[in-house]
């Protein structure tokens, strides 16, 4: 019978992704309730070093597949590995971040297995003793509650910044697996990274967000700054990036990104229901906009109805004020 | 080169949801589109048709109105559609991508394009899926695409940036926003696309009947509780800036 709640440790570049923590601090209250142990799966070129981190946040076990082959995530490759350690172990649950990766991945490696899966949740509970998942549908204007009552494992992919992070002081078992990486169809012919010492949008806890009321490219360093003070990720509105003034995967919305941050800050930005879609699952949403009957204003914990331009460097001085105190 | 490009219908972005006495999505009423993403993976299927040569095949798996989107793919210029209606049968992603994994085999394939998630239940993994049905290599969230000597060379986004991904042919290939500028159907293509083969298949023709079950079940259906609106802090720029810095970190706890 399967047995264990498995999560999926991301990394990239010698880094454990953040959401990688939080499944496993959920992750070990379920194992718990189930009765079962909680696993964590390690792929990567010379990430053995990492391994002991993950027992930190619950791990029991952590299963480390270390490859030359697994030095960049590759489609083939993480699915041919991690679908032969899941048909070796024979884990009940098998959870992913809702990253890039996770969601690649983890259509691969349901469709290999023959199982459901249940993709960008923010919600796991036991009830009537089967995992429950919830997920937004509609872009957050609905809500299902959905479950995978017979195959195995119960697969589910979870929106970063879901569940809070737990650290506990435990060691981990560390087994280390000879990956079969398989054929690699995927050929990676070049990776570009973006410099920025910003966080990531989709895992970023405070997000400082610019539309149509920026008036032009060169106005997103304010927010840039703004973000800077805050340890802030930057995101834009549809209008914003429509309009040529910033790219694509900063958009923020229904054709954009999804984003749950504790703290999010709209500056010019209307409401639009398809952006409001992308962020209305913040914790607090703060909106700065000169028209004081803006939709966003509807959905804001906070507002100031005022010029932008006159309000965020003001704002900026005073948070410095505040986070120096 | 056989292009196939899978779509779906999607409520309007627009669109306000409610629910029926059911307590299931209520579509009455709602206008309907295709979906977003999809429509970018049509323009790349048209243009790869006009530069290498070929045919754009378009194929739904959903219910009969879905047949209006992909009308809208022929008007656009693709040159026959492929229609499984299911009815309103509750297909998940495993069942889909098994119904549309079969109807794509019947038709051939040198490249399969989709969006790569739809904006309604956003699960972003059919096409992966039937990827690895017809063990095909995938790329997802592409962005750039070249198509020359049996390879695709596509560049995809990643996070905090992109990578360049080549994988041999036949692939599945999936949209992202910045893929394309997809182009309106004229009113000459909209003309020619009334003529064009609509083939209408049920789950029987494709020898499914009873074969697809699903494995994940919807338990129950909500409606998120609105957002209230919280305050206009009043004032003069200076004095509200120091009132929400000093309320974000005292009242709201958030920084």
């Amino acid at each position: 019978m399967a047995k264990g709640i498995w999560v999926f440790a991301e990394q990239r570049d010698g880094q454990i992704k953040k959401v990688t923590f939080e499944l496993l601090s959920e992750g070990r209250k379920i194992a718990d309730q189930l009765g079962e142990e909680l696993g964590a799966v390690l792929l990567g070129n010379g990430v053995a070093d990492l391994a002991a981190s993950l027992g930190e946040y619950g791990a029991d076990k952590v299963y480390v597949a270390d490859s030359d082959a697994l030095e960049n995530y590759t489609t083939d490759g993480y699915t041919n590995v991690i679908a032969d350690l899941v048909k070796q172990y024979a884990p009940s649950v098998l959870l992913m971040g809702c990253t890039v990766t996770g969601r690649d991945l983890a259509a691969q490696v349901a469709q290999r297995l023959e199982t459901g899966l249940m993709t960008d949740c923010t919600g796991m509970e036991i009830a009537d003793g089967q995992l429950v998942f919830t997920r937004p549908i509609y872009a957050g204007k609905a809500i299902v509650k959905a479950a995978c009552p017979e195959a195995r494992p119960v697969m589910a992919t979870i929106r970063p910044n879901t569940f809070a992070v737990q650290a506990g002081a435990k060691e981990a078992e560390i087994i280390n697996v000879t990956p079969n990486t398989g054929n690699i169809r995927q050929v990676i012919k070049d990776i570009v990274r973006q410099v920025s010492e910003r966080p990531e949008l989709t895992e970023a806890d405070i997000i400082v967000s610019g539309g149509r009321g920026m008036k032009g490219p060169e106005n997103f360093k304010l927010l840039e700054e703004l973000a800077d003070v805050l340890g802030a990720a930057v995101g834009a509105s549809r209008a914003a990036v429509d309009a040529g003034w910033i790219p694509q995967s900063f958009q923020v919305g229904q054709t954009g990104k999804t984003v749950s941050p504790v703290l999010y800050i709209a500056c010019g930005i209307s409401g639009a229901i398809q952006h409001l879609a992308g962020m209305s699952s913040a914790k607090c949403i703060v909106a700065i906009n000169k028209d004081e009957e803006a939709n966003i204003f509807k959905v804001a914990d906070y507002g100031i109805v005022g010029d932008l331009f006159e309000v965020v460097p003001i704002l900026k001085e005073e948070l410095k004020k505040v986070l120096a105190s | 080169m056989n292009i196939v490009v899978c779509l779906k219908q999607t409520f309007d972005t627009e669109a306000k949801i409610s629910l029926d006495a059911g307590g299931k999505i209520d579509c009455k009423g709602v206008s309907l589109i295709m979906n977003p993403y999809d429509e970018f993976a049509v323009e790349e299927g048209l243009r790869l048709k006009e530069s290498a040569g070929g045919e754009v095949t378009v194929i739904s798996v959903g219910p009969g109105s879905a047949q209006d989107a992909l009308r809208q793919a022929l008007a656009m210029g693709a040159d026959k559609a492929v229609l499984v209606d299911t009815g309103d049968a509750e297909l998940d992603e495993y069942a889909t991508a098994t119904v549309l994994a079969k109807a794509i085999e019947d038709v051939g394939y040198d490249i399969i394009l989709g969006g790569f998630r739809a904006i309604d239940d956003g699960s972003a993994q059919v096409a992966g899926r039937v990827a690895e049905i017809l063990n095909l290599p995938v790329v997802n969230v592409v962005t750039e695409l070249e198509v020359a000597d049996g390879r695709a060379k596509a560049t995809r986004e990643i996070e905090g940036g992109s990578e360049v991904v080549e994988v041999p042919l036949p692939a599945v290939i999936t949209a992202q926003k910045g893929l394309n500028e997809p182009r309106y159907p004229s009113m000459k293509g909209i003309m020619k696309a009334k003529k064009k083969p609509m083939d209408k298949k049920t789950l029987a023709d494709l020898g499914l009947d009873g074969q697809v079950a699903a494995k994940v079940k919807a338990l129950s259906y909500t409606l998120p509780e609105p957002r209230k609106a919280g305050k206009v802090i009043p004032g003069e720029a200076a004095e509200a800036a120091a009132e929400l810095a000093k309320l974000l970190r005292e009242e709201a706890k958030v920084i």
